[in-house]
């Protein structure tokens, strides 16, 4: 039954993709779902449940409004109708990541419905998406496998952590994605950047795909490719597998790729393709079997009992829809055009994350380039030695902006001022508060800069004679020796006018 | 009307793990339809006038405040745990696949 399997290029030759997304966001609320535990990464194991969460007899969930409130946002910025009454239901399968043995989410009435996105792709193309729902549910709890490889397999038994367990999340659906081709895998990772940066930019959820606080299941299907001139819409959706938790930008691509390449392969031997759940593998970059859909995958939905209906007024949702902040994409380019960046300066400044840190720098105060050249550079350059993320770095925007008006002022040269930023990141205190306790400023004292000149020159008596006769580059060496002798506290501008007006060249 | 039959039965009590005989399923098949069935007079009540209903409170949106509460210490958690490790919940081998 195992057919090889082709590359993506071939596959998209012979058939036509359809495909679909399931996003998993958690929220950053402070509490889960349907109790008062902290949501909260990272705690000792079972110390942030309840009886609730624990699914205890006698305890009785109550929904998060924050979560509520979060969830509405999301689903219009994905451009969704909000439901008038939307309700709770409870999805019954047998897995010890639940305590409860259910999992309360939302079937036939989910709050948000009927939505579309744009999705920009690199070359500028735009893409409509479809957005079927986007409902609320909880999250499971954490399986650790003891025994055997630490999968799943051979284990010789598990150890549960609930801590995650009740943890709210928006899942949030897309239509079948037809008409991509070849660009399907482009398509699919650009969808589920631009829903990781509307969660950030709602600020619902820190979008950390490596965290799994935004998660991917991929669903694909492959189709024969109509005849020319005939409608590919007429011909029916083939059989889809899908592949769960898809955690990486670039693994949505490569699971795209793996599993048309392994359709395409079965199609065309003449084998069917099993409608199943996959598994994603991403040291192999490959998908295995998991359980057969086939098996009736059978939830036994109904209406959760123990939670009241969602009715948010039209009032609350217009409020709500206030609120919402403007595309990703649209918002990248207003801000290429009012910071006047290059193409691939934008690009950088996107591929790093640090929009949000660069548009703050600039509410601070600094210039675009200023901004950019920080976060960019020295700071990008920081943020990499130590294995962290820009804005987890111990500087804030406003710290950046504080260092360039220092610059700005003249207050520190470049070199001053990586070493005042050295110090802030080394939590002495604001830039300001660095440049004192560690006496960073330039030496402005013409008196103290007149002898390190005078020093210098009688040092190197030769120049003073060589810009006399009009080699005013010469003057570049007593610069240096000045700069050297004032540990680079000197503004060096300064220290070339001492050197002219010794020489009695110019003012 | 509608009618619950054996193999229904069957496949429920497989979807809820609960082992039966096959007097367990004769017999439930015959109670369980019976109370289907009585349920079902609802249908010829009830007109596409009125709507469908899971609560019967007329009650909506009642949320709790974003406020963090205290949690259970570890090892209150765990006091009904069958067995624990590591301050984690000890189950058997898991079979089937991951959800």
């Amino acid at each position: 039954m195992t057919a090889t399997r082709v590359s993506y290029d071939e596959a998209m030759q012979d058939f036509d993709p359809v495909f679909g997304i399931e996003v998993h966001v958690e929220l950053n609320t402070k509490t889960k779902m349907f109790c008062g535990c902290a949501n909260e990464f990272g705690a000792e194991p079972n110390t942030q449940v309840c009886p609730v969460c624990l699914g205890l007899p006698g305890s009785m969930p109550v929904t998060n409004e924050k979560a509520v409130e979060s969830a509405i946002r999301l689903g219009l910025a994905l451009g969704c109708s909000i439901r008038e009454s939307s309700r709770f239901a409870r999805k019954n399968y047998f897995y010890p990541d639940l305590a409860k043995d259910y999992q309360i989410s939302q079937y036939d009435e989910p709050t948000c419905y009927e939505g579309s996105l744009e999705v920009v792709l690199d070359d500028g193309t735009v893409v409509e998406v479809g957005i079927e729902r986007a409902h609320m549910e909880e999250d499971a709890g954490k399986n650790t496998h003891v025994g055997g490889s630490g999968g799943i397999q051979g284990a010789s038994h598990s150890l549960v952590d609930y801590n995650r367990g009740g943890v709210p999340l928006v899942e949030i659906v897309t239509k079948p994605i037809t008409g991509m081709g070849a660009r399907t895998a482009e398509v699919a990772r650009a969808y589920v950047a631009t829903i990781r940066d509307i969660v950030r930019g709602l600020g619902i959820s820190d979008g950390r795909m490596d965290q799994g606080s935004v998660r991917a299941d991929v669903n694909l299907s492959l189709r024969p490719k109509a005849p020319a001139g005939e409608d590919q819409d007429a011909v029916p959706f083939g059989k889809r597998s899908e592949t769960k938790n898809v955690n990486s930008l670039r693994a949505i691509e490569k699971a795209i790729h793996f599993e048309a390449g392994r359709q395409a392969a079965l199609l065309s031997a003449g084998q069917p393709v099993v409608q199943e759940t996959r598994h994603w593998h991403e040291d192999t970059e490959e998908t295995t079997p998991g359980r057969s859909k086939e098996e009736a995958e059978d939830y036994r939905y109904f209406p959760e009992p123990d939670l009241l209906p969602v009715e948010p007024s039209r009032e609350w949702v217009e409020e709500l829809r206030a609120t919402i902040p403007e595309h990703p994409a649209k918002m990248r380019a207003r801000l290429k055009d009012e910071w006047g960046f290059s193409d691939l300066e934008m690009r950088d400044v996107v591929a790093a994350d640090a929009v949000p840190l660069l548009v703050a720098t600039v509410g601070a105060g600094a210039s675009p380039q200023s901004a950019r050249k920080w976060w960019m550079g020295e700071l990008a350059r920081t943020a990499n030695e130590q294995g962290v993320a820009l804005d987890s770095l111990a500087v804030t925007p406003v710290d950046v902006a504080e260092l360039q008006g220092l610059v700005d002022s003249g207050r520190l040269n470049d070199k001053l001022a990586r070493q005042a930023l050295a110090g802030v990141l080394a939590g002495e205190g604001s830039p300001t508060a660095v440049v004192e306790a560690r006496g960073l400023e330039i030496v402005s004292d013409d008196s103290a800069l007149e002898k390190a000149v005078d020093d210098a020159l009688a040092a190197q008596p030769d120049v003073l004679a060589k810009i006399q006769d009009g080699k005013v580059q010469a003057a570049g060496a007593i610069v240096g020796a000045v700069m050297k002798a004032t540990r680079g506290q000197a503004d060096a501008g300064r220290v070339r006018e001492i050197i002219l007006r010794r020489a009695g060249v110019e003012g | 009307m509608s009618s619950l039959d054996r193999s229904d039965v069957a496949r429920l009590a497989a979807l809820a793990r609960i082992d039966m005989t096959d007097e367990d399923l004769d017999r439930l098949s015959g109670q369980l339809s019976a109370i289907v069935d009585a349920v079902a007079k609802v249908a010829e009540v009830a007109g596409s006038d009125v709507p469908a209903t899971s609560h019967p409170i007329p009650m909506s949106n009642v949320h709790r405040a974003d406020e963090v509460l205290p949690s259970l210490p570890q090892e209150r958690a765990l006091s009904g745990a069958p067995e624990a490790e590591d301050g984690r919940f000890r189950v058997p081998q898991i079979l089937g696949e991951e959800a």
